[in-house]
């Protein structure tokens, strides 16, 4: 079979991000991928391993994100695509969902796509539902472990706000899967070698057989975070004890108790 | 027309944090000039449809249908996509549970409709829904404007007001269930087993342990594998939690703390972990990266706990104690059981 994986570009972790008076989000850090995704690639170039099956990684949006696919590659992912137009906007999951389902039917005897949890820019993790029901496939969310994987069917065990499940599906099916699945390998320096030289195909919805779809979410403005307005107040006193009662005494006041 | 807000429901009863999603979308439809109506699926649909009446739904559509005991995403959607189709309502709210995202994605898709997600802000502009909703790991915040007929708004939890019980009734309806028949397409071999304690984003007070926890004094009797593991789970155990126990809180935790070990990872607050807004976030022993303020920093008020004075932590709290945590938190606990009389 052919085990896909969706990635895109975003800021590492640790950098600042904010907006500038243009309103444009800016940041002082590296571009990595999504770090959710870390987990759905590691988890498609195991289970591609296990199975012998073919592994594709897909990102839809502009240049910048194939930063995450060469990422992929250097990995250990066989092939990337880059789904992009002008005019796309990646943020409306609506035309994420509809240009990413009809990629995966591109691809050959496709059965089971993996994300990660959430894209941490869009900060939502609703496309990857949409991905599903547009391709008409079993949707599988924050899967913790996957116990048996074969052609036609696939069991994992899954977090839900109720607790844990083990559930089994028929193929094709697109899962999400949680931090903790498995240990994101680095990338080898042959990897990296050979990734920074792969030529990556761009397909635009014509080469998909689709339309690209009108977006009915439109992102009007970006803004900083309203500054916390607050002074700290460190809590004095001669003993633990006191300190103590005067942090109750305070907390007793804000009635957050 | 209308504005539907479906009601979580579990084990025969609406989900608390559901009157949120009514409460929400009570207060759109009165910007949009129209009502709202209850969608309630699964065991005791039509009981916990009068209780939507009387927190202040004006209509109901209900379906007790026994393969809607559970939540699973395929009927639940198939059968809200053809209730939207239906009645073409102007918004669908939930509460951005993991089913409430899922549930609201999966219409949005079939409906060909727009759908906002973590949801912190809600206004009508000229017609027109806007969403403010944070993005980048909760560094930078978005205003979304949605262009469909309907709209799906997944509400972050604990940011809106809960609808009041007034005393209202609905005006239920029964839907019928064909919808699902060819959609159930999954099996659940093993049942839930309920997460222990209080789920950190509904929790009103988070308290979160993080490197900090090794620092125990306590050692263990016997041979152990890891001693400083030990040191923090026995902190976790025997310090954090009775304390979270005279609170009422959940127990959460930094990154560092989880990928250490300490702790489990649904435990995780921060970028890659849980987004927590509660009242009282109590930080013991976390210095405060940037990945973990993007976690909690919505809280109301923030206590940080930490023998470093310098720590980043202080900067975001409203109340600092400096101070070792295995000092200061069995002083707090002993010290809250006493005023709380418990």
């Amino acid at each position: 079979m052919h085990i896909i994986a969706f990635t895109r570009s975003t800021p590492d972790t640790a950098a600042n991000v904010t907006v500038d008076d243009s309103g444009k989000v800016v940041w002082d850090g590296a571009n990595i991928v999504n770090p959710w995704d870390e987990y759905a690639l590691e988890e498609a170039i195991a289970q591609a391993k296990a199975t012998g099956s073919d592994a594709t990684v897909i990102t839809i949006g502009e240049e910048a994100h194939e930063e995450a696919l060469k990422h992929s590659l250097a990995m250990g992912m066989k092939n990337a695509i880059r789904v992009y137009e002008d005019s796309l906007d990646s943020t409306d999951s609506l035309t994420w969902a509809t240009l990413g389902a009809a990629a995966v039917e591109k691809a050959d005897d496709a059965k089971l796509v993996i994300c990660g949890k959430e894209s941490i820019d869009v900060q939502t993790d609703q496309h990857i539902y949409q991905l599903a029901r547009k391709l008409g496939w079993v949707m599988l969310s924050n899967v913790s472990k996957i116990l048996e994987l074969s052609d036609d069917s696939i069991k994992v065990e899954r977090t839900t706000d109720q607790g844990v499940q083990q559930v089994t599906a028929q193929l094709p099916a697109v899962i999400s899967v949680l931090k903790g699945i498995n240990e994101p390998r680095y990338p080898s320096f042959i990897g990296i070698r050979k990734a920074s030289k792969a030529t990556i195909p761009v397909w635009a919805s014509s080469d998909l057989g689709v339309e690209l779809p009108q977006a009915v979410t439109e992102v009007i403005s970006y803004e900083n975070l309203p500054e916390r307005d607050m002074t700290t107040e460190i809590i004095e006193g001669g003993s633990v004890e006191e300190k103590a009662t005067k942090l109750v005494d305070k907390l007793l006041e804000e009635k957050v108790l | 027309m209308s504005v539907f807000a479906w009601i979580e429901t579990a084990h025969g009863a609406a989900s608390p944090s559901s009157w949120e999603a009514l409460g929400a979308a009570a207060s759109l439809a009165s910007d949009l000039g129209t009502d709202v109506t209850a969608i309630v699926f699964g065991e005791n649909a039509q009981a916990i449809a009068t209780e939507s009446g009387e927190y202040g739904a004006a209509n109901a559509l209900v379906c007790e249908d026994a393969s809607l005991a559970k939540f699973q995403l395929e009927p639940y959607a198939a059968l809200l996509s053809q209730l939207v189709s239906e009645h073409k309502p102007q918004a669908v709210v939930a509460v951005g549970s993991s089913n409430g995202r899922e549930l609201m994605a999966a219409s949005a898709a079939d409906t060909n409709s727009a759908m906002i997600n973590e949801i912190i802000e809600l206004s009508v502009d000229g017609g027109a829904i806007v969403a403010t909703k944070p993005a980048y790991a909760g560094k930078v915040r978005s205003q979304i404007k949605a262009n469909s007929e309907t709209v799906f708004l997944a509400l972050r939890g604990r940011a809106f007001p809960a609808a009041e019980k007034a005393g209202g009734s609905a005006n239920i309806t029964t839907v019928d269930a064909a919808a699902i028949a060819d959609n159930l397409n999954i099996t659940i071999e093993e049942a839930d087993t309920q997460a222990e304690g209080i789920s950190l984003t509904d929790a009103a007070i988070v308290i979160s342990g993080g490197r900090g926890m090794a620092n125990n004094p306590a050692t263990p009797s016997g041979a152990v594998d890891d001693e400083t593991i030990w040191k923090a789970q026995d902190g976790f155990a025997n310090v954090i939690q009775p304390l979270a126990d005279v609170l009422d809180a959940a127990v959460g935790a930094s990154r560092a703390a989880v990928d250490a070990g300490f702790i489990g990872y649904e435990a995780q607050v921060g970028q890659t972990g849980k987004v927590v807004n509660p009242d009282l976030y109590i930080a013991a022993g976390i210095s405060g990266a940037i990945q973990h303020q993007a976690g909690m920093r919505g809280s109301k008020i923030i206590v940080a706990v930490n023998k470093d004075g310098d720590a980043p932590i202080f900067k975001l709290a409203k109340y600092g104690v400096v101070e070792d945590l295995y000092d200061f938190l069995p002083a707090l606990t002993a010290e809250l059981k006493k005023r709380l009389g418990k």
